[in-house]
């Protein structure tokens, strides 16, 4: 069993980590049996009275629990309307939220959930009890479904029945990034505060971090195009095995609630809402429709900031970007440990520098750190000969142990090889966000034509614009980006800025060559969509079709050794540079008729794109000049 | 109602005696054609003042013989903390008047965080040299004297004009501080003087701010510090006589300096009155009314003053402004008497009114009903509202205004009213379970004849039964009205001990009432605690007037600023943020208040664009070289 951890935000002065309290110690040494049926006294939420008469006795109790229980997340709870908004990594997210707020006597929230889960037996109805209600993944246009819905939501808020918790990335990150935010339950949440039907709002942006992830390789296998299994009960039984093998921690952190009505300060005109009666239902103004956005950028960037990374974040980074190395080289594969270790010490303090929530044990010596770390993750990473290398070659031999190795096509292999990569990905993508803005910045020195402050910011902006489906990268915040990644670089002494030029410092090579090394994938990858869109797209390829045709033809690429990046076959990355391409209007989807969803290519542009990326034509000049 | 009488005893009897031989005289002598009764009607000579029975009007031309410089109402009348710690409300002018008043020190030390120990007394005395000298206009002065208008450069009398009743100005008055103040006093008589006034006016560039009662609540009355010119304060209060009562129409003509109290006084001698009851009506004047679109409590049977006007005349530097005709309804273009009204004093001075009358009211009774919770309460307002069976008022406050209600009860005088008030207490709290932290009370008052009243008293505490509403008493009713001619005299008591405050008001569609309310209350909490204010504030509200269409709410809204630097600065903030609230919520700027100069900000976004150009380009024609330059409401 996964050992867990809560921290609830009470001094931002204190060490975050510090403060994390292991909630499963006392329970380790009890029965379970005592704890499912020990007197469930939930705080009085709201002035909402208990409605039997029995509950009497239990109200003189909550009293007390109001003296020592007192935080923040319970002060927000009885000032305003809570909405919870944890990061989405895995099934376990929505038992674990109810989980704490069961063991810390508060109330249970009403989770959002997505309808593929009501059809799990049992599950999903031990998620309805547990205050779960289901809802369509897209409403179609369906106005009833969508009025009953927000209905429902808001009368839970304005009533204060119970906290609203729904996830902000809408489905469960496959890649442990975090999704660009979906807006339509947030703005369904943020209506009452803005028609004034409640005085505040509170978000609290919830991170969980995993330390290994119940369905890492399930993931994998999704991006590669084994499509995701109908959720079922029996699937989860059948995963019942893997519930013994060791997992590692969880953390939860509870971040600072945010009020709705300070976000909207000097934002939004709620005036605007005076003069239709509120109850007709009104498709939100742009100026709404923009603030909900970069409130939802916010509070998704707020989770990053939050969630817990582990050593083998850092290690996987290495691992993967060796590996790369060593392919290109054709070297001798994998890292001696020592270096493994001197190099996982170098980031620690980078990413500490950076602003790392990292959970490293400080109590032990780096190299245990390390071995310890590998070791949870056995599946992944490979020991011999006091070399450390990703698991590859055993990952065939694991799927088909009968089978000589023979029999396997070489496009079989690599796809095995992939869920292992994938797999390794998913946790350097956990450590991306904070590499993110100094990695943009790198790649941007990189491909700019001169060190020239302002062409290297064009290049910056363009990366930044390019992936902006990629990341979470808050919209209109170019300028602040820059900023801060300069402001990074040079405090870490990777750069110098004398008069509008970037100067690389001696010492900062080996920083630049990691961050660039970071985002190369992308920066591939996302060429490679683009040279198939170019090259090989045929006439009347529509959307559904894109993807298992990229695969394709990056399978080609990769088996003829044109590219590296086994990542690239990640379906994620590829429908991310769909949408980037159909965002900046290279590629247009039509609509209507026959030929509804074929995608019609601009290859002029899509290909001046392609080349920009590559560093081969400089950037169009930027829109924004403020420097 | 009308808790004030001025004077007694044998004087008003023979007064009241010998105006009914007058009146009787009056009938008597009736002209032929009968069309109405002329009461008085040419201006009065300057020199024959002496004829005017003084002693009736409330107003005298020194305001200072009768009322306070700093603070609210007649210097003979205020709130105090006695040796004992008791509060007593001194003269003889108020029901309250004379009593103690038990429970308000509890109350103020617990609601505000207040003590006794801690005062912040007034500065005694008008420093008169602290007043900047006039600047006249010699050529002006000298014109107007030859007129035999009354007039005056003494620093009292212009103190006096340079304000309305602001916490800002009240508080800088009470420190002895005065910004720029009007530089000359004039006492029109009648509708000629002030056509006089503005002509020379006109002809000297001078700048002319009318002053009516001096109760505004809006910065009106202050003087715009940028203005160069000569000001000079046009106080209408002598303008004081109804100039005819016609029975037949049931209209009367009154000169606009009149006060709320004087009129409705002199209009009950003939067995009349207008019903326009404001909560300021002891001083605030009837050219006021008309120039901020004043609302009285029992609008619900007389209506608003825009209801109640018939016919205006006002003065304006292009020429006078009036209908040719009394027709009680015209369809010729947009009415013109909206220009007038609401026009706060920046196109011209409103010198006669002719108003509507009625008989009245041969039975009044006062009533209360208990609800719950503030919810039932609107609930109830909201049902009576539509059923369109509204009393004359109908007022719902919530519990923290419950509260400071019960802890203005003056000490009873027997141990049988104390069993009974213990009894009813009891049977509210703990037979029907009131929450006594959330219960609310809604005050009535009911006019007419009595059969009809006490059909129509059924008919209100039936509906109100549907909403868990219990009738709780004539007294809790009329308690309820008294509060409100007596909280600005609070205010100055507030202010001797550290705690400042003030009300204001607007008017919202029935659906946002109850989310208006919490908002803004909470809203008024919060900025007080971010702008650093020790203690937690008093924020309550009230309904005070049902609509069709919504309701017109009010707020209190006071704190103890003890450990801040700047406090007033603090209050304009807060104030300002629950403005801002109201505005977000539906709100609108004000329901009577007027804009003056304190919400002139927001006009632009509560007319739009457009409509602050109509309203421009009607001051560019009027008044093209701004001789009404207060600046108010543009």
């Amino acid at each position: 069993m996964a050992s867990e951890a809560v921290y609830t935000h009470r001094d931002p002065m204190l060490k975050k980590r510090d403060d994390f309290e292991d909630i499963l110690e006392e329970r380790r040494n009890s029965s379970d049996l005592r704890y499912a049926l020990r007197c469930y006294i939930p705080v009085l939420y709201k002035e909402l009275t208990p409605c039997k008469a029995s509950e009497l006795k239990s109200m003189v109790l909550q009293s007390d629990q109001l003296r020592y229980v007192i935080n923040q997340l319970q002060q927000a709870i009885h000032e305003h309307p809570v909405v919870l908004l944890p990061s989405h990594r895995s099934y376990m997210d929505f038992l674990l939220m109810s989980y704490i707020l069961y063991t810390y006597d508060l109330a249970l929230p009403v989770i959002a959930a997505g309808m593929d889960f009501m059809a799990m037996k049992f599950v999903g109805e031990m998620l309805r009890m547990s205050g779960a209600f289901f809802i369509r993944r897209s409403f179609g246009g369906d106005k009833l479904y969508w009025a009953v819905f927000s209905e429902y939501v808001k009368t839970m808020l304005k009533n204060g029945f119970a906290p609203v918790e729904f996830f902000l990335e809408g489905t469960r990150s496959r890649t442990c990034k975090s999704l660009t935010p979906k807006l339509g339950l947030l703005n369904i949440v943020m209506d009452p505060f803005l028609k004034g039907e409640v005085f505040d709002v509170s978000l609290v942006p919830v991170s969980i971090s995993y330390e290994r992830i119940l369905e890492e390789a399930l993931y994998a296998r999704e991006l590669l195009g084994v499509p995701k299994p109908k959720e079922s009960t029996s699937g989860l039984f059948k995963a019942r095995k893997v519930l013994s093998e060791d997992y590692g921690s969880i953390h939860v952190y509870f971040g600072q609630p945010v009020s709705v009505r300070s976000l909207a300060q000097n934002r939004v005109d709620r005036c605007q809402f005076n003069l239709i009666p509120r109850h007709i239902p009104r498709k939100p103004g742009e100026d709404i429709h923009s603030f909900v956005n970069d409130s939802a950028y916010r509070l998704v960037r707020a989770q990053e900031e939050n969630m817990v990374l582990k050593p083998w974040v850092l290690l996987a980074s290495l691992l993967l970007q060796n590996h790369h190395q060593m392919q290109v080289a054709e070297q001798k594969q994998g890292m001696a440990l020592d270096e493994l270790t001197e190099q996982a010490v170098w980031l620690r303090d980078l990413s500490r520098q950076y602003g790392a929530f990292l959970h490293w044990p400080d109590h032990v010596s780096p190299s245990e750190a390390v071995s310890s770390s590998l070791s949870l993750h056995r599946g992944l990473v490979r020991i011999s000969e006091g070399r450390v290398q990703l698991a590859l070659e055993q990952a065939g031999g694991q799927t088909r142990p009968g089978e000589p190795c023979s029999a396997v096509t070489p496009e079989e292999e690599l796809l095995n090889q992939a869920v292992i990569i994938l797999s390794c990905a998913s946790y350097r993508n956990q450590a991306l966000h904070i590499f993110l803005r100094p990695a943009l910045l790198a790649s941007a020195i990189h491909t700019a034509s001169s060190s020239n402050k302002q062409e290297v910011y064009n290049s910056f902006s363009f990366l930044r614009n390019m992936f902006s489906n990629e990341f979470i990268l808050c919209p209109g915040a170019t300028v602040q980006d820059f900023e801060e990644a300069c402001y990074l670089l040079v405090k870490t002494g990777v750069l110098q800025i004398n008069q509008q030029e970037f100067v690389v410092t001696e010492r900062g090579h080996r920083t630049l060559g990691f961050l660039t090394r970071m985002l190369d994938p992308f920066l591939q990858g996302y060429q490679v969509v683009c040279r198939f869109l170019c090259e090989d797209a045929t006439e009347g390829l529509t959307e559904k079709q894109f993807v298992p045709a990229v695969r394709k033809f990056i399978i080609r690429h990769i088996l003829t050794g044109r590219l590296r990046y086994t990542e690239v076959l990640s379906s994620d990355l590829q429908k991310n540079s769909l949408a980037a391409l159909l965002r900046l209007g290279a590629v247009q989807k039509l609509k209507g008729g026959e030929e509804q969803g074929t995608l019609k290519v601009n290859k002029v542009m899509v290909n001046s794109l392609e080349d920009t990326l590559g560093g081969k034509l400089p950037t169009q000049k930027a829109v924004v000049a403020r420097l | 109602m009308a808790s004030n009488s001025s004077g007694g005893g044998s004087s008003d009897r023979q007064r009241i005696a010998r105006q009914r031989l007058s009146r009787i005289a009056g009938h008597l002598q009736r002209p032929a054609d009968g069309s109405s009764a002329i009461v008085a009607a040419e201006c009065k000579a300057h020199g024959s003042q002496a004829d005017v029975p003084g002693e009736e009007k409330t107003v005298p031309r020194r305001r200072q013989e009768i009322m306070k410089w700093n603070g609210w109402g007649y210097s003979d009348s205020r709130f105090f903390f006695n040796k004992k710690g008791q509060a007593e409300f001194t003269g003889r002018r108020y029901r309250l008047s004379g009593l103690i008043i038990p429970g308000l020190k509890d109350w103020f030390e617990s609601t505000f965080g207040a003590s006794l120990q801690h005062k912040t007394p007034a500065t005694p005395i008008l420093n008169s040299s602290a007043v900047q000298p006039p600047t006249l206009n010699e050529a002006f002065v000298e014109e107007l004297k030859s007129t035999g208008i009354p007039l005056s450069h003494d620093a009292e009398d212009r103190v006096f004009r340079a304000h309305g009743h602001c916490l800002h100005e009240i508080f800088a008055l009470r420190e002895g501080k005065f910004g720029r103040v009007p530089d000359m006093v004039v006492w029109p008589n009648c509708h000629n003087d002030v056509v006089k006034i503005v002509e020379l006016a006109c002809k000297h560039n001078v700048c002319l701010i009318p002053y009516g009662g001096g109760t505004s609540v809006s910065s009106a009355l202050e003087c715009p510090p940028e203005e160069t010119r000569s000001i000079v304060s046009l106080d209408t209060s002598q303008m004081n006589r109804i100039l005819w009562i016609d029975e037949k129409n049931l209209t009367a003509h009154v000169e606009a300096g009149i006060v709320g109290q004087d009129l409705e006084r002199l209009l009950n001698e003939s067995g009349y009155c207008t019903g326009h009851e404001p909560d300021s009506m002891e001083f605030s004047s009837l050219g006021g009314w008309v120039a901020t679109r004043a609302s009285g409590m029992k609008k619900n049977v007389y209506g608003n003053i825009e209801d109640l006007v018939v016919h205006v005349k006002m003065v304006t530097p292009q020429g006078v402004i009036e209908k040719s005709c009394q027709g009680p309804r015209m369809s010729t273009g947009p009415d013109v008497h909206h220009f007038i009204m609401g026009s706060e004093g920046t196109l011209g001075v409103v010198t006669e009114v002719t108003m509507k009358i009625r008989p009245m009211p041969e039975y009044q009774k006062y009533g209360s009903v208990v609800f719950p919770n503030f919810e039932q309460g609107v609930a109830c307002l909201r049902e009576v509202a539509r059923q369109r069976c509204a009393p004359a008022s109908i007022r719902l406050m919530d519990n923290e205004q419950f509260k400071f209600g019960h802890a203005l009860k003056p000490q009873v005088s027997s141990i049988f009213t104390s069993f009974l008030d213990g009894l009813k207490k009891f049977y509210i709290t703990k037979f029907k379970g009131f929450d006594p932290n959330r219960l609310c009370v809604a005050t009535l008052l009911f006019e007419g004849d009595r059969e009809k009243v006490l059909q129509h008293e059924k008919q209100v505490y039936d509906i109100a039964a549907k909403f868990g509403g219990l009738a709780a008493g004539e007294d809790n009713g009329q308690r309820g009205y008294m509060l409100t001619f007596v909280i600005a005299y609070l205010r100055d008591l507030g202010m001797d001990y550290y705690v400042i405050g003030e009300s204001f008001e607007t008017s919202v569609p029935w659906d946002r009432v109850l989310d208006i309310c919490r908002n803004v209350k909470a809203r008024i909490i919060r900025e007080c605690k971010d702008k650093g204010v020790q203690f937690s504030p008093l924020s309550t509200c009230r309904v005070t007037q049902t609509y069709d269409a919504g309701a017109c709410v009010y707020f209190y809204f006071a704190f103890n600023y003890r450990g801040l630097s700047d406090p007033v600065h603090v209050y304009e903030q807060v104030e300002h943020a629950a403005r801002e609230e109201i505005l977000a919520n539906g709100g609108s700027l004000s329901h009577h208040h007027g804009v003056g100069k304190l919400r002139k900000e927001w006009m632009r976004d509560t007319v739009s664009k457009v409509g602050m150009g109509m309203l421009k380009s009607v001051k560019d024609y009027v008044d093209p070289n701004n001789i009404f330059g207060n600046r108010n409401l543009l």
